[in-house]
């Protein structure tokens, strides 16, 4: 506890030295960050290794709770991510950050911050503990989205995340007072078993689906994500979407861990919202043309399954089936980690590519492959993991929900619930699909083919400092892909905890473990083989006679040019058309008038339905609803003055009488 | 028998202080009101405390001295002499001063007192000062009565402190002038620095400045 309390301590003052000094200030950031991530990592493995856990008590006397800061499995299980990335996010920003000397230590400061509020939310135990957290994660992600505030589409990204995060933390309160109405006190601990069937327990779940949704951006509240990825720093996107959005599901298993007799249309709700931000998420994915945008909606994808998961593990909790809990929950939760760290790894390398081209418009990359050949491998890696595709992590979380809904289709689950494992299997693999039809455009587009334009043409590959934190995550990506097994018994001591206390401990139900639930060391085995075969593959490749060199897309013609090569646009038109009922894009056809008519441009782009038509009208009409309030400043002191007096007569009077 | 004259006399010179036109004159009936509260604790017989013989010299002394001395130095900066043209006339004000006695009396009469305590008076009376000084803080347009009326206001908060003085920490009353000290010096500047920018000092000008 007090390792973890120190590393909290080393982040949350990790900027501040960059403060005062004229140099080096990242870098001095990053070795704190470093430091941090080395204490809270051996402090968090130690607890998910079986050790004891600890409990910060701050006078709770008066706040009437048991403890303020709790180190379970659960925050020990959820700081690893956090840890890992911010340390990452730190090295890559000393790089990343040289260009523009202007704010950088605020920044730098601000991102420590971020990461200390990050540390103590995943172990904050007490609803004071975790608004705090919560607040300040908020506010420091605010003030980092808005690291380019010159650009007007930045500020708009950047009031738009904090309108709908703090929409969020609305919800939260309510949940709160709520909960602390139920139970007697505003700390957090298991609800009494039959609270959840009655009113006041599905008002809960609202109130926290709501409040958690909107940060972890479940489908029609995630509105502000895509904008505010997009236009924050890459190694914050990085940090917000690996992380941040985590934290939205950090909120919602917390809740269910509580919860010793869910009802089963919980489940039935997570598993639709999961299917619903899943596979219209990737669609969206599909129609982006700005690779940091489509990263965002990817995000989206992967909180989807992430709630598949989660609604899996409910489901199965609700119906008294612990393989299905079991591997749903244990799936959901590897799929937190899993993606922090693949989407990290994007992010990054997404971030290097605008770093060395100064665009995220995909349509003017292409041939990245050639000039950054490391920043294309790492990318080439998180693709590789985000669609799911063996032998990396993707896949493990991945098959271990498909193996639990497999299960669930045998089981006897009651009327009207059997469907859905069907819906959630069904789900997986279109999101697998189409994600690795994105995935395949985006990499397509940026890095291989002929360079688009001059800058693409000459983008030089990134410094050492950005490309470490790559090659860290890359390989953590691999790690978990290739020995899953090493990591099960911390992944069951988790997903104990938020079984609640019928499947406590070491071991799951019935002296079962996730060991004999999923033959995770199979795809050990598996990924060697399918090493082996794809050294083979590769020396047969070479033994074949090589034909002559010519440019991509060629094909015969003579005199190829980069115009002539397929477009992320063209690539992906074919599914943006068949999905144009959910994803209604908006192309500008040009006129073409006249025999010699003028040069011509078209255009396509997918606007988000959610903020154009919903959440934007909305928030057009609250400021409009505040502006009848400007009536009451009118300028003149004596009258503010005034209202003072009417105030304190009226209360005098009110007091009095 | 001399704290309720001592009081009669403040609640007179809010009466004097909303009727009168001249700046000058003003300020001169709120030092006056400031001195007569300044002097209170030891005609309620106080004397024995140290601290609060302390406070009433104090009080006295930045009451006044300290404050004239700032509002004449004010006064010969910005040259006026007459409060012409308030939002609310003379006879108006003087009219809702009576008003506002008469709620602060019929306030206090239903507002529970320590018990044991004898001047009945003194939460009418500091109820009524404080009205006064909003009502002089809202109803004038030169900054400098308006410092007044902070000023009266502030005499109304001290003259509602007086009825705990023996409980309270000398601590909060020395805060209480220590902020009007600040206060009063503070606006004396800002007061000149808006007839620098304005070339006046009513403070209409002032609302030019929303945003």
């Amino acid at each position: 506890m007090s390792l973890y309390l120190l590393a909290l301590l080393a982040a949350a003052v990790s900027g501040v030295p960059g403060l005062f000094l004229r140099r080096r200030g990242g870098e001095v950031a990053a070795g704190l960050l470093g430091l941090a991530a080395l204490l809270g990592l051996t402090a968090a493995l130690r607890v998910l290794a079986g050790g004891a856990g600890g409990t910060l008590l701050l006078r709770t006397a008066a706040l009437g709770a048991p403890g303020l800061l709790v180190l379970d499995p659960l925050a020990a299980f959820f700081s690893i991510p956090v840890l890992l990335l911010s340390f990452c996010g730190g090295l890559y920003g000393v790089g990343y950050w040289e260009g523009h000397r202007g704010h950088t230590p605020i920044l730098c400061l601000v991102f420590g911050l971020l990461t200390a509020s990050l540390l103590m939310l995943v172990m904050a135990s007490h609803a004071l503990t975790f608004l705090l957290a919560w607040e300040g994660m908020a506010i420091a992600a605010f003030l980092l989205v808005m690291a380019e505030d010159r650009e007007a589409e930045t500020r708009r990204a950047g009031w738009i995340y904090l309108a709908a995060t703090h929409t969020g933390t609305l919800f939260l309160f309510a949940a709160f007072a709520l909960l602390a109405k139920v139970q007697g006190h505003w700390g957090f601990g298991a609800l009494p078993a039959g609270l959840a069937a009655t009113p006041g327990g599905t008002a809960l779940f609202a109130l926290f689906l709501l409040g958690f949704g909107f940060k972890a951006g479940v489908l029609p509240l995630h509105f502000w994500l895509p904008p505010a990825h997009a236009a924050a720093p890459s190694h914050v996107s990085a940090l917000m979407s690996g992380v941040m959005l985590k934290m939205g599901i950090l909120g919602i298993v917390r809740f269910l861990s509580w919860v010793p007799d869910p009802p089963s249309w919980w489940g039935g709700t997570l598993v639709a919202l999961g299917a619903l931000s899943g596979i219209l998420g990737v669609a969206f994915a599909l129609g982006q043309h700005d690779l940091k945008r489509l990263l965002a909606y990817h995000s989206i994808e992967n909180i989807g399954i992430i709630l598949l998961g989660l609604g899996l593990g409910t489901l199965g909790k609700a119906t008294g089936h612990p393989v299905m809990q079991v591997l749903g929950f244990a799936g959901a939760l590897l799929h937190v980690v899993n993606h922090s760290l693949f989407k990290g790894l994007l992010f990054l390398s997404a971030g290097s590519v605008l770093h060395a081209t100064g665009t995220r418009d995909l349509e003017r990359l292409g041939g990245l492959g050639r000039t950054m050949p490391w920043t294309s491998g790492a990318f080439l890696a998180g693709s590789w993991a985000i669609c799911g595709l063996p032998p990396l992590n993707g896949f493990v979380s991945e098959w271990l929900i498909y193996l639990g809904a497999f299960r669930g289709l045998g089981l006897e689950l009651g009327l009207g619930r059997q469907a859905w494992p069907l819906v959630i299997l069904v789900s997986l693999a279109l999101i697998g699909a189409l994600a690795l039809a994105c995935f395949a455009k985006a990499f397509g587009a940026a890095f291989l083919g002929l360079p688009r334009t001059q800058a693409a043409e000459q983008a030089p590959e990134s410094p050492r400092t950005m490309l470490l934190p790559m090659g860290l995550l890359a390989l953590a990506c691999l790690a978990i892909g290739v020995v899953p097994a090493l990591f099960a018994p911390a992944l069951e001591r988790v997903v104990g905890v938020l079984s609640g206390g019928a499947l406590g401990g070491g071991t799951l139900a019935g002296g079962e473990t996730l060991m004999a639930l999923a033959p995770l060391r199979m795809l050990t085995w598996a990924a060697v083989i399918l090493a082996l075969l794809a050294l083979l593959l590769g020396r047969w490749l070479r033994l074949v006679p090589q034909g002559r060199d010519l440019p991509t897309w060629d094909c015969g013609y003579a005199a190829a040019d980069a115009r002539m090569q397929y477009t992320a646009s063209s690539f992906a038109d074919g599914l943006v058309r068949g999905l144009r009922w959910a994803l209604r894009p908006v192309a500008h056809l040009p006129r073409v008038a006249g025999w010699f008519p003028h040069p011509a441009r078209y255009e396509s782009h997918v606007p988000d339905p959610a903020l154009d038509r919903a959440a934007s009208p909305a928030l057009q009409l609250a400021v409009r609803g505040a502006g009848l309030l400007r009536v009451a400043q009118g300028g003149a002191l004596p009258v503010y003055l005034l209202y003072v007096l009417l105030t304190l007569l009226a209360l005098l009077v009110w007091m009095v009488a | 028998m001399l704290p309720d004259l001592l009081i009669a006399l403040t609640m007179l010179s809010n009466f004097s202080l909303v009727a009168t036109s001249r700046v000058s004159k003003a300020i001169q009936f709120a030092v006056l009101q400031g001195v007569l509260l300044g002097l209170m604790p030891l005609a309620m017989g106080l004397g024995r405390h140290f601290h609060i013989v302390l406070l009433a010299v104090a009080a006295v002394t930045v009451k006044g001295w300290l404050i004239p001395f700032l509002f004449r130095r004010a006064l010969k900066q910005v040259h006026i002499q007459r409060e012409v043209d308030p939002y609310i006339g003379y006879t108006v004000s003087l009219m809702l001063c009576a008003l506002g006695t008469g709620l602060s009396l019929l306030l206090a009469h239903n507002l529970p007192l320590k018990p044991g305590t004898e001047y009945v008076l003194m939460v009418p009376a500091s109820l009524a000062t404080l009205f006064t000084g909003f009502l002089l803080l809202v109803s004038r347009r030169k900054a400098l009565t308006q410092v007044v009326g902070y000023l009266v206001l502030e005499n109304g908060i001290y003259l509602f402190g007086l009825l705990l003085v023996e409980d309270m920490p000398a601590l909060v009353e020395a805060g209480i002038l220590l902020d009007l000290f600040v206060g009063i010096f503070v606006m004396g500047i800002v007061i000149n620095h808006i007839r620098v920018a304005f070339d006046s000092t009513d403070t209409r000008h002032l609302a030019e400045l929303k945003d």
